[in-house]
């Protein structure tokens, strides 16, 4: 057995666990842990510029990976500049182990220097937290933190380390525990049977079905059931912006994203449905619009692993309670012993329904009453110029929502977005993570002039690291989306959603050893994006000028049902 | 409508606050709340009162639920239960007053615990609208000062919140 310091026992654990990276930033109350990070090279670190992309880093990783991401920061205001990426990865249920160092116990409450109460801060936004009251604990609680984060409905979990819990002169015998239980922590790992059964029916029985699904399906790994499911019933699907990939986005049976910004077809087709099956998902407020005008007609089976989510904002009429793939499983077999669907002409007609709406509006965008490049074109051609196949972050605002309607995600884990929180500043540091880990894919992180100024400073992390990421800056000069909410209902009185004194964003990814480019007309782009991608080993900042006056079509009206729509700035349905 | 949701806890440091803190969070309400070791020293009984409808008090025992340390919870005013709540209350007692208080703290079987030669310290149990009926009763006295437990509660005949 071997002997080891509180410190030593942290890095121990983390190589246990099968940890490759974590990211962070050394101070005062870590340094314990970071000398003995030091000692050994089967954990390597990345040292961020500022402790939130840290969180965004991990938080990227975890979502392309499925595992937990892992971050280490010192106390005081090493510990709240993560609460953001926190709170970022526990409303989008990311799972996260936040190591965050704390003053020595004895000093703990005496206000001392670089003294926070993390446990009280990070509380409402972590599955859980830890303390460490004693050394010998360490392996113990960190092996719970990683199994809370990563089980059930996963999220981020704080441990908060003092120092003298790491002190390199006290050694403590280490075994890796093999497996944690707590009794009060027991996810269920399987649906009721008889709900299922039930589900089963009713989906047979539908005539006006839609099949809704969220961002649990991929943290579930229940993609392939889903399609499976999807193609076996021949339903129409619809994801939300955090689902996006979990249905092949190229399928002629996908109607595109849900909700505020969703497409036509799929709010038409919640609206007038008459059973929705929700995988995965819960009824947010930018799914549901105004939840007492939200699908009238619909029953709702409403499949997650998580119970509070169902019956929250909306009734669930079949409710089932467990991992989205284990319930698909048993849906799928009872479905596939079935005769099939028992309203194949009722089915016929509502295909024909959203054909027809799919003709009457499919989202488009009109680029001949403009010089400038749409924001929405540059989306198409990064889908094109890329053949649909990189890991896109983004940012959050317009761009993102342009993202999410043009890059059409035929895999899960591949659209990572901050759905939940809305983190200006998310997408590139999440972007960082994903390449350092998976080093031979294109990432690309869309993102806008306002979010990208939110952690430009890791721009100086790529080069120390080599994190060729692609960054693709949609600039329309002003806060897009703040601009269009000002546009529709403040008259347009642009109030502080112009940035004057935009930094020359060539020259600024220059100054850190990057390339950048600027693109300001529509024959330079698609030359410009297939230079990016052929510097592999670059990192390539392309500036490009977009319309400021676009809009993000369509958009529901505010307090409305799902079919209540702007389709452009002149036009509701 | 009123319930009285009694949970057993880790009794470990933080606990009460992820309780406390899920209220607040959540724009719940808390009118009464209790908390002290039960006889497995690993565990808290925290028995709080809160006021919703169907959907509310089901959303907030789903939370609660999540909450790691809570072990197991039930709600109490879905089934026959017993509910008690202590007072302890210091009315000013002089004069034609001191007859008056002590017959009111009899009627509603209170035992006057301390007193001066101006002051009863009164103490009661029973359900909170007893208490309240209480302090009905002897407003015309002067009261000094109310402390009061909060709602404590176990359901009735066979029904155990246990591990």
């Amino acid at each position: 057995m071997d002997y080891l310091s509180g410190a030593e026992m942290v890095v121990r654990l983390l190589q246990d666990e099968g940890v490759e990276y974590i990211y962070g930033y050394p101070g005062g109350a870590a340094l314990h842990i970071y000398d003995a990070l030091f000692r050994q090279d089967r954990v390597k670190h990345v040292l961020v510029r500022h402790e939130q992309a840290a969180t965004h880093m991990a938080d990227g990783y975890a979502r392309a990976s499925g595992k937990p991401g892992v971050v280490l920061v010192t106390s005081g205001p090493g510990a709240t500049n993560t609460i953001t990426g926190i709170a970022t990865a526990f409303t989008d249920s990311i799972p996260m182990v936040v190591l965050s160092a704390q003053v020595a116990t004895q000093l703990i409450g005496e206000d001392a220097f670089q003294e926070t109460d993390m446990m009280g801060i990070s509380r409402p936004v972590v599955k859980h937290n830890f303390s460490i009251r004693r050394p010998e604990d360490i392996p113990v609680v960190l092996k719970k933190a990683f199994y809370i984060a990563s089980t059930g409905r996963p999220g981020p979990v704080v441990v908060d380390i003092p120092k003298d819990m790491t002190a390199p002169d006290q050694k403590y015998p280490y075994t890796h525990p093999k497996e944690v239980r707590l009794r009060s922590y027991t996810p269920v790992v399987r649906g009721h049977a008889g709900q299922i059964r039930k589900a089963a029916d009713l989906l047979l029985q539908a005539e006006k079905p839609v099949i809704y699904s969220g961002g649990g399906v991929i943290l579930g790994g229940a993609s392939s059931l889903l399609t499976e499911l999807v193609r076996l019933l021949g339903y129409p699907c619809t994801n939300t912006l955090m689902g996006l990939g979990a249905y092949p986005g190229t399928d002629p049976q996908f109607l595109g994203m849900l909700g505020m910004h969703g497409s036509y077809e799929a709010n038409m087709a919640m609206h007038h449905a008459d059973l929705i099956l929700a995988v995965g998902a819960r009824f947010d407020d930018r799914v549901t619009n105004n939840t007492a005008k939200f699908c009238p007609d619909a029953k709702i089976i409403h499949i997650d692993v998580d119970p509070a989510s169902i019956s929250k904002t909306v009734r669930a009429d079949v409710p089932i309670v467990g991992p989205v793939d284990s319930v698909l499983r048993e849906l799928l077999a009872l479905l596939r012993d079935s005769d099939g669907p028992a309203q194949p002409a009722a089915l016929k007609s509502w295909w024909a329904q959203i054909d027809e709406w799919r003709k009457r509006h499919g989202g488009r965008y009109r680029t001949d009453d403009s010089k400038l490049m749409k924001p929405q074109e540059v989306i198409e051609a990064l889908y094109r110029v890329s053949r649909g196949d990189a890991y896109v972050t983004s940012d959050v605002g317009q761009h993102q929502m342009f993202a999410a309607q043009y890059y059409k995600f035929d895999r899960p884990n591949r659209w990572i977005n901050s759905g939940g929180l809305g983190t200006m500043g998310f997408g590139f540091p999440a972007a960082m993570g994903i390449k350092l880990n998976y080093p031979d894919e294109l990432v690309v992180c869309v993102t806008g002039e306002g979010s990208i100024q939110m952690n430009i400073q890791e721009l100086s992390t790529c080069l120390q690291y080599s994190i060729p990421v692609k960054i693709l800056n949609l600039n329309n000069q002003s806060l897009g989306m703040v601009r269009q909410w000002q546009d529709m209902n403040y008259q347009s009185r642009h109030s502080h959603s112009y940035l004057e004194s935009l930094p020359d964003f060539v020259k600024l990814a220059e100054a850190y050893g990057h390339v950048g480019v600027r693109v300001e007309s529509r024959d330079e782009l698609v030359p410009a994006l297939e230079k990016a991608l052929a510097l592999e080993d670059r990192l390539v900042f392309l500036d490009v000028h977009v319309d400021p006056e676009e809009h993000v079509y369509p958009m529901q009206v505010a307090q409305q049902s799902m079919c209540d729509m702007w389709l452009s700035k002149t036009e509701r349905t | 409508m009123r319930h009285i949701i009694s949970i057993l806890l880790e009794n470990e440091s933080g606990a009460l606050s992820r309780v406390v803190g899920l209220f607040s969070q959540r724009g719940y309400n808390i009118e009464t709340l209790n908390v002290a070791p039960t006889d497995d020293p690993t565990l808290s009984r925290l028995t709080l009162t809160t006021r919703g409808d169907d959907r509310v008090v089901e959303q907030i025992t789903k939370q609660l639920n999540k909450l790691i340390e809570v072990v197991k919870l039930v709600d109490l005013s879905e089934g026959d239960h017993i509910e008690r709540d202590l007072m302890l209350i210091k009315v000013k007692a002089t004069g034609g007053m001191r007859a008056e208080v002590k017959r009111c703290v009899d009627i509603f079987r209170g035992q006057i615990v301390d007193l001066t030669n101006s002051i009863y310290t009164i103490q009661l149990v029973g359900t909170s609208q007893k208490l309240d009926a209480f302090l009905a009763a002897v407003s015309d006295a002067q009261i000094l000062e109310v402390a009061r437990s909060g709602v404590s509660g176990i359901s009735r005949g066979e029904k155990i919140l246990s591990l």
